[in-house]
């Protein structure tokens, strides 16, 4: 099994590193460069805890392989949270979250989101973090901060 | 989890490369587009590819563009990109309502619709709309191109009639007449689950029907039967309630971890007659937005 030599841009830095195979972007962003922000949850794509952007769109880092970043942009929550954006102000405000696993991707998720559309429906809101498993919440207190930085500046 | 099996990457960058590569490793090859199938597959030991093949480099995979009176949707093409289509979701609303089912919107944004027909698992929510749209599957081998219309693409669960060494460059979806569609997807809760039961249903003017199913047997299938006790005929309960009766002769479901058979075969009867109001209250210009569920 030959290494691949990959280079991408993380957070705004480019990386140049070789990769195997049949790591995963989650195994590389964790394990390789210390990127703590996506979770390993279900593994499988179900659950949004390993959520990254890629070329700015939402992905699932454990369902995508080390070698695909080539060429691209992963932008995660660390990148985000330098200077926390009035969503995250609003998730923090009301405790949107309890234990937190599960926040980094429903922060990029919910991001994804308020870039699109401005003014998201309560369904909206739903579907677009329908992929984002919350254990602890019962997700009310999630959308209700969703809803209440929607079509705010800056959001 | 962790992929165990050891492969070799590859990122062609011409078609037959691709192909050479193919051909090289056959059998023990996998393309790879969006991947959010084949790495669970890989994960939990169904798949041991020896080389993976990632295809996203190849410009004859790529476009979403009308021609020659069809769409064709590119193999790199991504359910997402379908969402976002204007071309789709107007000319083509069965295919735009069941690409807003599959999975969530992180899956949508890497999965493609080739490889959701290539990962052929019965409950296929894209199966439905590309059965009655009569699409064709644009394979290409190192021989050369095969058009496989979708009525023989399914073979069995997880199976398909795509041969070691070939690969889907596309589907090609002829441009329908004016219709009404629905697409009807129960799951065991709202938000992101596999179908139970899937139903497709595409009314045209003068009264014509075309009807599909898919989680409810080994693959996805048209059902004729049905359309052909619902052709030519106006639609009334009554008409309904017979088309109804024939669901059973149409579908093989199983009783699995989602859902039983019983419920399975009860469901795609309502589910049938609320498509079928729906499609053809759409037809009329009338009933609920695309993208509003019926259930």
């Amino acid at each position: 099994m030959k290494k691949v030599s990959i280079q991408f841009k993380l957070n705004g830095v480019l990386r140049q590193l070789k990769a195997a195979p049949n790591d995963t972007l989650l195994e590389l962003l964790r394990d390789k460069l210390g990127v703590k922000s996506p979770k390993t949850g279900c593994d499988r794509g179900d659950c949004g805890t390993c959520t990254v952007f890629m070329d700015g769109r939402t992905v699932r880092a454990c369902l995508v392989l080390a070698p695909e970043a080539d060429g691209r942009e992963i932008t995660t929550l660390e990148a985000i949270s330098k200077n926390p954006s009035p969503l995250q102000k609003e998730f923090a405000k009301r405790n949107s979250f309890q234990c937190g696993f599960c926040a980094p991707g429903i922060v990029l998720s919910a991001t994804e989101l308020l870039k699109k559309n401005k003014r998201p429906t309560r369904e909206e809101i739903q579907e677009a973090i329908a992929g984002n498993l919350c254990r602890c919440t019962g997700y009310t207190p999630i959308i209700e901060a969703i809803e209440a930085v929607a079509g705010k500046r800056g959001a | 989890m962790p992929i165990a099996c050891e492969f070799e990457y590859y990122k062609p960058k011409t078609l037959p490369e691709a192909l050479a590569l193919l051909a090289k490793h056959k059998g023990k090859a996998q393309a790879l587009a969006g991947g959010t199938d084949l790495l669970v597959w890989m994960k939990e030991g169904l798949r041991s590819p020896e080389a993976v093949v990632d295809v996203k480099a190849l410009k004859e995979l790529k476009g979403l563009d009308l021609k020659g009176g069809a769409l064709h949707v590119g193999a790199r093409t991504t359910f997402a990109e379908l969402i976002e289509s204007k071309l789709v979701k107007e000319k083509f609303p069965l295919l735009w309502e069941c690409s807003r089912t599959v999975a969530s919107v992180g899956v949508r944004n890497r999965a493609t619709l080739a490889g959701n027909i290539c990962s052929a698992v019965p409950s296929l929510d894209s199966a439905p709309a590309l059965l009655t749209y009569e699409a064709v599957v644009l394979v290409q081998g190192s021989k050369g191109k095969r058009d496989i219309p979708i009525s023989q693409w399914f073979t069995g669960p997880k199976k398909t009639a795509l041969k070691d060494g070939e690969l889907v460059l596309g589907v090609k979806i002829p441009l329908p007449k004016k219709h009404g569609a629905c697409y009807a997807k129960l799951g065991r809760y709202r938000g992101e689950d596999l179908a139970q039961v899937g139903v497709g249903i595409m009314a045209l003017a003068n009264d014509e029907y075309r009807v599909a199913f898919c989680a409810v047997g080994p693959t996805p299938m048209r059902a004729k039967r049905i359309e052909n006790a619902l052709n030519g005929n106006k639609l009334s309960d009554e008409l309904i309630c017979r088309a109804q009766e024939l669901v059973p002769q149409e579908i093989k479901p199983i009783s699995d971890i989602r859902s039983s058979k019983e419920y399975r075969l009860h469901m795609a009867g309502v589910m049938l007659e609320r498509g079928l109001k729906a499609a053809a209250a759409r037809l009329a210009g009338e009933g609920p937005a695309y993208g509003e569920s019926v259930l």
